[in-house]
């Protein structure tokens, strides 16, 4: 499978099988008007299979976002298509209006020009909690 | 300027320094009556909880203070579509300080967020409720003398139990502190409060029975079994009685065991309980307030 190499703009490696959607759903690459290629499950010798998504612009990418989503994964920066950047991801202390609490009894389901904000309250177990209701993410 | 809306925003220095002048204000509350001439408290209560407000109130007027009440403000602001935001900023132009009771959780946060003044969780639905756990705090403080080396007997709902989960959280803090967790399989404490129980180097057994646990008991706390909590009719009436305290089952308990609840009662402690000088349930009332008193000076800052 061939996909033109990108001139300048991001290359997300590593990503974990099945989680590329989520990315491409969460940074809203659906209304980029640039050359955005999705590949899933291509054979990675590291993780046997992976994900990759390839944006052909110098975006702002919402690293809080790819943290959240996948620590793990590798940003690298393409600048007149040469990797002069491989970004390390780490997991974000706090999310806002990334994802959104899900409980009924929270003040956010009824206010609704609230912010959701989560925060990270266990980094081991990767567990975010929203600030008002302590629910989990 | 503090807000206080988790229990667990509060150090345990600062704790300790709340537990001192509560017990200075039982001691000489003389030296308190006017240290908040001229200052308001504005209770916003969004849901009824009359015992709260008026332990508040009363917290207040002791201080020499005054009091604004919005007792039905779930049916005055919020019906007219006000947000909590909004109500905040209006309050703070009246107040000097805040105490708010919602009944969506993190409703109190936002209006920390949007005041001006100070605002204290009166309890936001089956979240938290700091001020239970100061009372609790200090009742254990003046009937045991000490934070540590205690075994704390939880028992009743302790899945739902905001001041089961809160109590534990800042006991945790102190030393050499055992939980014994009693309540039926259906309302046993969710993981993550036993991991805090863990984390914090401390031990707890989960039990089904109070009796059993009875003699191990320095403190027994005990909390409401409401039949709406249960899967189904039958294990509600197979379980119901074995959470009721009464004469019978103290027999084994220490003789300087402490019997606290958050109050109300309806049936889990038998009233003859209440003729035993080990029911300390109403005194944890009366706390409340010394502590309440104690924790507005704290945030309006008068020494």
């Amino acid at each position: 499978m061939n996909i033109d190499s990108i001139k300048n703009g991001f290359v997300i490696d590593h990503i974990k099988a099945g989680k590329g959607m989520e990315i491409y759903r969460l940074l809203k690459l659906k209304k980029l008007e640039c050359p955005v290629a999705m590949i899933m499950n291509a054979q990675s010798n590291k993780m046997g299979k992976k994900d990759v998504i390839k944006i052909d612009a110098d975006i702002e990418l919402d690293m809080h976002i790819l943290g959240y989503v996948d620590p793990d994964i590798t940003v690298n920066v393409i600048k007149d298509s040469v990797i002069v950047e491989k970004k390390k991801i780490e997991l974000p202390q706090k999310l806002t209006d990334i994802i959104f609490c899900k409980n009924p009894r929270c003040i956010t389901s009824c206010e609704q020009e609230l912010s959701h904000e989560f925060i990270l309250a266990d980094k081991p177990r990767r567990i975010y909690r929203c600030i008002y209701c302590d629910a989990e993410a | 300027m503090r807000h206080l809306i988790d229990i667990l925003e509060l150090s345990v220095e600062e704790l300790d320094s709340l537990v001192a002048t509560a017990n200075d204000i039982i001691d000489s509350p003389e030296k308190y009556a006017h240290k908040c001439d001229g200052k308001k408290l504005a209770t916003l209560f969004f849901e009824p909880s009359t015992r709260t407000r008026l332990s508040f109130e009363a917290a207040m007027y002791e201080l020499g203070g005054n009091v604004l009440t919005m007792a039905d403000a779930g049916s005055s602001s919020a019906a007219k579509g006000e947000s909590v935001a909004d109500t905040a900023k209006m309050i703070s132009c009246y107040a000097d300080i805040i105490a708010m009771r919602h009944p969506k959780e993190g409703a109190p946060l936002v209006a920390a967020k949007n005041s001006t003044i100070p605002v204290i969780n009166a309890g936001d639905g089956g979240h938290h409720h700091p001020t239970q756990t100061l009372a609790d705090l200090l009742t254990i403080h003046r009937e045991k003398g000490r934070f540590d080396n205690l075994t704390i007997g939880l028992c009743g709902d302790l899945k739902f139990g905001r001041t089961v989960h809160s109590l534990i959280g800042a006991m945790s803090r102190y030393k050499n502190i055992t939980f014994v967790l009693i309540s039926p399989e259906e309302l046993k404490v969710p993981d993550y409060v036993k991991n805090i129980i863990t984390d914090a180097g401390h031990s707890f057994v989960e039990t089904v029975s109070l009796e059993e646990s009875m003699p191990s008991l320095d403190i027994l706390y005990m909390t409401r079994v409401q039949r709406e909590r249960f899967f189904n009719e039958e294990e509600y009436l197979r379980l119901k009685d074995s959470y009721i305290l009464n004469t019978d089952k103290l027999i084994n308990a220490k003789e300087d065991l402490v019997i606290m609840h958050p109050l109300p009662r309806v049936n889990e402690i038998s009233v003859a309980v209440d003729n035993d000088k080990r029911a300390c349930y109403f005194r944890q009332a009366l706390y409340g307030k010394y502590m309440r008193m104690a924790l507005i000076l704290k945030l309006l800052d008068i020494k």
